[in-house]
C-alpha cells in the first residue's frame, strides 16, 4: 500500500459513501427510466434495489486489494451507466 | 487471497458497527418498544378507560365533531381496536395553517369527551427510533438511514468473516472474557439473522423516497405528487362549492366497506369538507389486518353516500414489495404470539449491537493492557459504552416516571416528559467521570432496575389505575404492562447484580495467570 495507512482508509471511506451512493443512483435511475412501463412499478424496483447497490459497492471498496482497484472498481460500472444514461437521455 | 477477504470484512465488521453501534443501540431499543406503541400510550394515559366498542362508535364520532368543528376543513377519526380502545377525533382549526390540528379522545361506546393527561406516550419512541429528537427532521432521517445502511454493511461483512456461522450458533463459553462475548454476540446475531437483515433493508424502505428519490425525480421530472398518486392511486382532494348539504350516515358506508374488503374493517375515517355539498368520506382499511402498509381506501360522496373510487385493492408487484416491506417493519400485523417473537428478535438486535460495543472495548483493553498503557478512544469507548447501553433504560424509565409524576396541568407537560427522558440519559452521561470502569455499569444498571420496578408502586401512589385495581377488575392489558415493568426492573436488577458479585473473582484471579481473568480485573478498577 503507497502512502499513509490512513490515507487508504479514508480513500476508501469516500468511494464507500459518495462512490458508493452515486452507483446506486445511477441504478435507481436506470430502472426507474428503462424498466417498465408502467412507470411507477419501474421507480420503485430502482428504489428498492438501491441499498443493495450500495451495500454491495461498500463490500467491493473495502474487499479490494489497494484503494486505487477499489476506486476503479467502482468507476467502471458508474461510468458505463452514467454513458448509458446520458446517450438515452437521462442525465441532463 | 480468500484469507485476505475475510479479514477485510472482519475490519469493516469492526468499524462499521463501531462507529455507529451506540444510535443503532438506541435506535434498536427504542424501536423494539414502538411494537408496543398503543400499549404504552394507554398506559401513559391511565385515565382513559376501556369501554367495549360498539357499531355506533363513527356515528358518534362525527356527531361530536359536528359539534365542536363544524366549521373545519376536514376531520379525521381513528376508530377504536383491540389494541387501543378510545376512540379520537382530529380535525384541522379553520382559522389555522396547514399544521393546525386539534384533538380529542372519546368513550367509543357513549361519545363523551374524556379528558386525559397530555403525552406523546408509545410515539416518541416511534418517533425517535427512526428522527431522534431536538434535530431537523429530515437531517435526522438521513443521520438513521446512515446508520441502518452501515448496519446493513456490517451484517453483510459480519456473515462473511463468521465462517463457521452453524456452528457458532450452538457454541457459548461463558465466563471466559472476550470469547464469552464474541459467543454471545454471535449467538444473538445468528439467532435472529434473518429478523436483523429484514428489519436493516425495510428500515432503509421506509425512508427511501427521502434518500433515494432520483429514479421518480428523473421519471416524473419533479412531479412528486403524480407519482405518489400513481403508486397508491389516491388523487389529491377536491374544492369545496360553497353550498350547505348535510353529511350523510356513516353507518351504511362502514357496511359496504365491509363487504368490499370481504370482511375487512374500517381502521379511519377522513373527512374533507364536512357540511358542503362538496363533501367526502375516505374510509381507510385498518393496516392490522393485512402485511402490506398500501392503504386499502374507499372514497365516498359525503352528501348521497355513493362510492366515488376505491383503491389499494389491487397494485404492481414492485408497489406491493414496497407495501409489504414496510407493514413488515412496522409490524402492526402481528398478533399477540407474532409481536411476542418481533419483541424477542428485536431484543436480540439489541443485545447484538451493545455486545459488538463491548467486544471492541473488551479486545483493546487486553491489548491495551499488554502494552500497558490505555488510551483515550478506549476510555472514550468505554464510557460511552455505560452512557448508551446502561444509560438508555434509565433515560426511558425517566420518560415513564414524568409520565407519572408531572402535574396534570403542566404547561408543555407532553414535551417536558421527553426533556426529562434526555434530563436522564445526560446525567448517565456525565456519572461515568464521577465512577468509573465497572462501578458505573453497575450503578447505571441498578437505577435503571430500581427506577423500573418502582413504577408500578408509583402508579399506586399517584394515580386510580394501579395493580391493585386492575387485577380485581380483570384489566388484563394495563396489568399485564406493569408487570412487563416489573420484569424489566428485575432483569436490569440482575446485571447489576451479576456485574457487583463478580468483582472478587476478578481480583484474585491474575495470581492464576489467566489472560481472559486479568481483562476482567482491569474493567473492574
Amino acid at each position: 500500500m503507497r502512502g499513509p495507512r490512513w490515507l487508504g482508509i479514508l480513500s476508501r471511506c469516500i468511494a464507500a459513501v459518495l462512490g458508493g451512493y452515486l452507483l446506486a443512483a445511477l441504478v435507481a435511475i436506470g430502472c426507474a427510466l428503462w424498466l417498465g412501463p408502467p412507470r411507477a412499478e419501474a421507480v420503485l424496483v430502482g428504489m428498492l434495489l438501491s441499498f443493495a447497490v450500495h451495500a454491495g459497492a461498500v463490500i467491493w471498496v473495502f474487499a479490494a486489494r489497494s484503494a486505487r482497484r477499489a476506486w476503479a472498481g467502482l468507476a467502471v460500472p458508474t461510468l458505463a451507466l452514467g454513458a448509458a444514461l446520458a446517450l438515452t437521455g437521462g442525465l441532463p | 487471497m480468500k484469507e485476505g477477504f475475510r479479514q477485510c470484512m472482519a475490519w469493516l465488521h469492526t468499524w462499521s458497527g463501531l462507529l455507529v453501534g451506540w444510535i443503532l443501540f438506541a435506535i434498536f431499543l427504542t424501536g423494539t418498544a414502538a411494537y408496543l406503541r398503543p400499549e404504552i400510550t394507554t398506559w401513559m394515559r391511565p385515565e382513559l378507560h376501556a369501554t367495549a366498542a360498539g357499531p355506533a362508535a363513527a356515528q358518534a364520532a362525527l356527531d361530536h365533531l359536528q359539534q365542536v368543528a363544524p366549521r373545519s376543513p376536514s376531520w379525521f377519526v381513528n376508530l377504536p381496536d383491540a389494541r387501543q380502545p378510545a376512540l379520537q377525533v382530529l380535525w384541522r382549526e379553520a382559522a389555522a395553517g396547514r399544521r393546525g390540528f386539534a384533538n380529542a379522545w372519546l368513550d367509543p361506546a357513549t361519545g363523551e369527551t374524556l379528558t386525559a393527561r397530555e403525552t406523546r406516550g408509545g410515539e416518541f419512541f416511534y418517533r425517535f427510533h427512526f428522527q431522534l429528537h431536538y434535530l431537523n427532521v429530515p437531517l435526522a432521517r438521513w443521520i438513521v438511514s446512515f446508520c441502518a445502511m452501515m448496519m446493513l454493511v456490517a451484517i453483510i461483512s459480519g456473515i462473511v468473516t463468521h465462517r463457521r456461522i452453524f456452528a457458532d450458533f450452538f457454541t457459548f463459553r461463558p465466563g471466559k472474557g472476550s470469547r464469552s462475548w464474541i459467543d454471545g454476540h454471535a449467538l444473538v446475531a445468528v439467532a435472529a439473522l434473518p429478523y436483523h437483515l429484514m428489519i436493516t433493508y425495510t428500515g432503509l424502505v421506509t425512508l427511501m423516497l427521502m434518500t433515494m428519490p432520483w429514479g421518480a425525480e428523473k421519471a416524473y421530472g419533479g412531479d412528486r405528487a403524480a407519482f405518489t398518486a400513481e403508486v397508491f392511486g389516491t388523487a389529491p382532494p377536491g374544492r369545496a362549492a360553497g353550498r350547505p348539504a348535510p353529511l350523510t350516515a356513516v353507518a351504511p358506508l362502514l357496511e359496504a366497506a365491509t363487504r368490499h374488503w370481504q370482511g375487512g374493517s374500517v381502521g379511519r375515517i377522513a373527512v374533507q369538507h364536512p357540511g358542503d355539498a362538496n363533501a367526502t368520506i375516505l374510509l381507510t382499511r385498518d393496516d392490522a389486518e393485512r402485511i402490506s402498509s398500501n392503504p386499502q381506501t374507499l372514497l365516498f360522496d359525503g352528501t348521497t353516500g355513493a362510492l366515488l373510487a376505491s383503491a389499494g385493492d389491487t397494485g404492481g408487484a414492485a408497489a406491493a414489495t414496497r407495501g409489504v416491506m414496510y407493514g413488515l417493519h412496522i409490524g402492526r400485523f402481528a398478533g399477540p404470539l407474532l409481536r411476542g417473537l418481533l419483541l424477542l428478535s428485536g431484543l436480540a438486535g439489541t443485545v447484538m449491537v451493545a455486545t459488538g460495543c463491548l467486544l471492541w472495548a473488551v479486545k483493546i483493553r487486553q491489548q491495551a493492557l499488554k502494552r500497558g498503557r490505555i488510551g483515550f478512544g478506549l476510555r472514550l469507548v468505554e464510557h460511552l459504552n455505560v452512557a448508551a447501553i446502561a444509560g438508555l433504560p434509565v433515560a426511558m424509565a425517566g420518560f415513564f416516571w414524568a409520565n407519572r409524576v408531572l402535574p396534570p396541568g403542566l404547561a408543555g407537560r407532553a414535551e417536558w416528559e421527553i426533556h426529562l427522558f434526555f434530563i436522564a440519559w445526560a446525567i448517565c452521561l456525565l456519572h461515568p467521570l464521577l465512577r468509573r470502569g465497572r462501578q458505573a455499569w453497575i450503578d447505571q444498571f441498578a437505577a435503571g432496575g430500581l427506577m423500573f420496578a418502582l413504577l408500578p408502586v408509583v402508579s399506586l401512589v399517584t394515580t386510580e389505575r394501579h395493580l391493585g385495581v386492575t387485577l380485581a377488575a380483570g384489566d388484563w392489558a394495563f396489568a399485564g404492562f406493569e408487570f412487563g415493568l416489573l420484569a424489566i426492573g428485575a432483569a436490569l436488577g440482575a446485571i447489576a447484580w451479576r456485574l457487583a458479585r463478580r468483582r472478587p473473582a476478578a481480583a484474585v484471579a491474575p495470581q492464576r495467570r489467566q489472560p481472559t481473568a486479568r481483562l476482567a480485573a482491569g474493567a473492574a478498577e
